[in-house]
């Protein structure tokens, strides 16, 4: 295993010309650059989602507000949503994958280099097909028209008699073309991790965010197939005269709901198995001791994987289903709190005893366990059916989810840019302006999201554009609307961080955080062949053996 | 620089019992019945006022009570954690002890939370029974409820009445009870109903009938709206359940059983109801307006609220909405009618006269 790698002569002497660059970073098909214009995409998106998320909160503010009109309001949580779960948070997290999971197994690529890049430019297009429809929603009535039917597109809002226009075209379009780039990256995923380890890596000596990788690329499988499906059938319907969807013909609107939740509930699973990724990585680092329980932590994230697939339809307890279905339901979607459940107590049993340093990578990884744990009791509540009757469709749901989404996913994610931009970049973030984004962040998401709940409590649904006076819901969800906008505020730091840290950051080096995994044995950035010599490893810490020979890991295994 | 570390531990541990407070403050909150905004708003989950509530916010306290339990220990073992094990002066430069794991451990935390999981299913099973199973006593009184884009359609087969967005029922007494079991359907997109102190919601789907009953304990207004997204103003598809006394329930339903007051005064507007598109859509009983589009108007004026609940129903507001319907609910199904203002007088007049 070699430390330092060979630089290519000419690659850094002179510049090029900025078409060029320009050029190379299209057609690449490395799998570095390749995550990285996933994470910009994301990043793209996410100031965009933000947006309208801001517009939401604009208009809620308060009773009887007129700031947009119900129409614009239906599509700013439409694309709001959209957005944020296809073209943001799986983005950023495939880019992740796909940038790590070569690294980490000690791979020069992923398995298929010229798939990866058609799954990143067909996700990118159908982000670009789903904002066409701003200007070719209502094809020749003119521009403004964009998706208004929600993020689940319940039948028959979607149907040609709701939904003139082209404006869920371009919405099922977005999702089918997205989601043929997603299926792709998912046998990258699964394909590498398979068959291009390193000699010695054995499957139980991973890092786990590759095992956590590869089982996400499995669930992609599961949970995007029956998407496409269900879209292919929906523009049938649209198109074709087909009749799946459409109750004015006798198609059936609860079809659409099993199908779309079939693919929704594994979706979450599918974006907070990358997060815990990111943290079974961080949390050890920053406690200096090993992930506690390895094989129990893999086993976990099999189960939820597993137990993931037959939960869906705990979001349809109110349309009326038997009692038994209900049960059913009710117990499998407990049940998968008990996996999750070992993961958390393995993360503290990771900080248990060991030397915790409070870097901005490991202070949004204790935000996320903080808030994770939240959401996941939250998340009980609504698995007792009965209680979920009341709570589903309201703000109480809403807080929830962003719970998991913001105060969960995005944690992780902001604690693995800290951690890795020194890796893709070559320099450190600011760690002042990084606990800036931090504080602001997690007193924004809390005045946001942990008032958020009440007002589901006190009877105020979802998908509103405006509400009654006299609820008591007024102050709250002034109060929720100021803490987004601090939200907004320090994404804007996060932003000038990442940006202003690429030209003025700290030199990394190749090892800033003495870590343990292979991406830290060569030079940041890396070549882009990875690795000089392909690494030969004797444990799931091959670092640690490499600084500690008096002591290695592979004697313990 | 361990200095400033510790500083951050202790201010990370002080913010997270804050929050902890705060979540419990915000369940007392929202249960606590005197507070002055729950008293008001008539949409509380935990102010129940029927059988299914009052089971259902039962079972919420139970769970609230495990939830806030787990929620303490698990974060009480972090925020430890997070301060004794932090990285000090003392301990800078030395790495701590390689643990790899338990089984013992992991056991225990793994057994711990199935017997949990357990208990909860079972208190859950059994109130998901009881509600969703619950028979249908021969002295029910049966509504169907037909949701439509964006208003309410009620209908009481057996007693022959049809009204819209608001609904009557009796109070039931627990020694006789008179629940009420509606039926619900969708004329069109999903809905869903909801008054949350008398019970969970019920999704009105098409094609797919769902039910759902309820036994108020006492009379008064119950407020509630659609709660399933169902197109441009799902916002202002509001419900009003009226629970009235027994003699109440009785007299209203004789008013409403009666065919629509013909008052030879109003014959102007009634001519030009007819003879305008008014008529494709709604129903006057007794006169050949016969249309289901829109909301049956035979007792027009025995509703408090016009428009599914977007305003009170007085002289202004329905001059208003049958000129300009947008100007109350924008994206309402409501033509405007563009009438001439005499005609306009004249048919708000006839509507006036059908109480």
């Amino acid at each position: 295993m070699s430390s330092n790698a060979i630089t290519i002569p000419g690659s850094q002497i002179q510049a090029r010309p900025w078409v060029d660059e320009l050029h190379q970073w299209v057609t690449t098909v490395d799998h570095k650059r390749l995550g990285i214009l996933y994470m910009l995409s994301a990043l793209l998106f996410l100031v965009i989602g933000g947006v309208e998320a801001l517009i939401i909160r604009i208009q809620l503010m308060h009773s009887h507000n007129d700031f947009v009109s119900p129409e614009v309001f239906n599509r700013m949580f439409t694309m709001h949503g959209t957005t944020m779960i296809f073209f943001v948070a799986m983005p950023v997290l495939f880019g992740f994958a796909n940038y790590l999971v070569p690294l980490m197994i000690g791979a020069r690529d992923m398995a298929f280099p010229r798939l990866n890049a058609f799954s990143f430019w067909l996700s990118f297009l159908g982000g670009l097909l789903l904002y066409f429809s701003f200007l070719g929603g209502s094809g020749l009535y003119g521009a403004g028209n964009a998706p208004d039917v929600g993020w689940w597109a319940y039948a028959p809002l979607g149907a040609r008699a709701f939904s003139p226009g082209h404006s869920s075209d371009y919405w099922t379009l977005s999702l089918l073309v997205s989601g043929f780039g997603s299926i792709g990256t998912a046998i990258n995923i699964i394909a590498t991790v398979l068959c291009m380890r390193c000699p010695g890596m054995k499957l139980s000596r991973m890092p786990l965010l590759a095992w956590l990788n590869l089982v996400m690329g499995g669930m992609v499988l599961i949970a995007i197939t029956p998407l496409s499906a269900a879209q292919i059938m929906l523009l049938i319907d649209r198109y074709l005269g087909g009749h799946f969807f459409d109750t004015q013909a006798g198609g059936s609107a609860v079809l659409w709901m099993h199908f779309f939740w079939i693919f929704g509930h594994p979706e979450v699973y599918i974006l907070v198995i990358p997060a815990f990724a990111f943290l079974s990585e961080i949390i050890p680092v920053f406690s200096r001791k090993p992930i506690f329980g390895y094989p129990v932590m893999v086993a976990a994230t099999v189960a939820i994987g597993l137990v993931s697939t037959s939960v869906w339809a705990h979001h349809m307890f109110s349309i009326g289903m038997s009692s038994y279905a209900n049960s059913f339901f009710a117990i499998t979607t407990m049940a998968v709190g008990i996996p999750t459940g070992i993961k958390i107590f393995n993360w503290i049993g990771t900080m248990w005893g060991g030397r915790i340093q409070f870097k901005v990578p490991m202070l949004f990884c204790i935000g996320f366990l903080f808030q994770f744990l939240i959401a996941g009791l939250t998340g009980i509540m609504q698995a007792a059916v009965p209680f979920d009757w009341q709570l589903t469709l309201s703000y109480f749901v809403v807080a929830h989810f962003h719970y998991v989404i913001v105060g969960g996913i995005l944690f992780a994610i902001f604690g693995a840019f800290y951690y890795w931009y020194p890796k893709m970049s070559g320099r450190m973030l600011s760690e002042s302006l990084g606990k800036w984004h931090f504080w602001l962040f997690l007193i924004g998401f809390h005045l946001t999201f942990d008032v958020m709940h009440i007002p589901g409590l006190l009877g105020m649904p979802r998908r509103i554009y405006t509400y009654e006076p006299g609820r008591g819901w007024d102050t709250l969800n002034f109060i929720v609307t100021i803490g987004a906008f601090i939200q907004a505020i320090a994404i804007l730091v996060f932003v000038a961080n990442l940006i202003i840290s690429y030209f003025k950051g700290a030199e990394a080096g190749n090892d800033p955080w003495d870590a343990w995994t292979l991406e830290w044995s060569i030079s940041s950035p890396p070549p882009a062949y990875n690795f000089a010599t392909v690494p030969t490893v004797a444990s799931r810490r091959p670092l640690w053996d490499l600084k500690h020979p008096e002591d290695p890991d592979s004697r313990y295994e | 620089m361990p200095m400033r570390r510790t500083k951050s531990s202790k201010l990370q541990a002080v913010s997270q019992i804050l929050l902890a407070l705060f979540w419990s403050c915000t369940f007392v909150w929202a249960r606590n019945p005197t507070n002055p905004s729950s008293s008001v708003n008539h949409t509380n989950i935990f102010a129940p006022a029927s059988t299914p509530a009052k089971s259902i916010a039962d079972l919420s306290v139970f769970v609230l009570v495990i939830t806030g339990i787990i929620f303490i220990v698990v974060c009480g073992l972090l925020v430890y954690s997070l301060v004794k094990f932090r990285e000090r002066r003392a301990n800078l430069n030395r790495e701590p002890a390689q643990v790899y794991g338990s089984t013992q451990i992991e056991l225990a935390w793994t057994i711990i939370p199935i017997l949990i999981v357990v208990v909860l299913y079972l208190a859950t099973a059994r109130v998901i029974h009881a509600i969703q199973d619950a028979p249908e006593p021969a002295g029910a009184v049966q509504v169907t409820a037909i949701g439509h884009q964006y208003w309410w359609e009620f209908r009481y087969p057996k007693l022959g009445i049809v009204t819209a967005n608001e609904l009557h029922i009796p109070v039931s007494d627990p020694s006789h009870p008179t629940p009420t079991f509606l039926q619900l359907l969708s004329a069109d997109t999903d809905h869903s109903f909801w008054v949350p102190e008398l019970g969970g919601k019920a999704d009105l789907i098409p094609n797919h009938p769902n039910r759902m009953w309820m036994d108020p304990q006492r009379t008064g207004v119950f407020l509630g709206q659609c709660a399933q997204y169902c197109g441009t103003q799902h916002a202002k598809m509001l419900l009003r359940v009226s629970v009235d006394s027994p003699e109440d329930f009785a007299a209203w339903t004789r008013s409403q059983q009666q065919p629509a007051t013909q008052e030879a005064g109003v014959n102007a507007g009634k001519r030009v109801f007819e003879m305008n598109a008014c008529m494709n859509c709604h129903t006057v009983d007794g006169t050949p307006a016969n249309g289901r589009f829109g909301p049956d108007l035979t007792h027009l004026m025995s509703r408090v609220t016009i428009a599914a609940g977007a305003a009170e129903n007085n002289h202004e507001n329905l001059r208003l909405w049958i000129q300009d319907p947008s100007a109350i609910k924008h994206g309402s199904l409501m033509p405007a009618m563009k009438l001439s203002d005499a005609d306009l007088d004249a048919v708000v007049s006839y509507m006036e006269t059908l109480r």
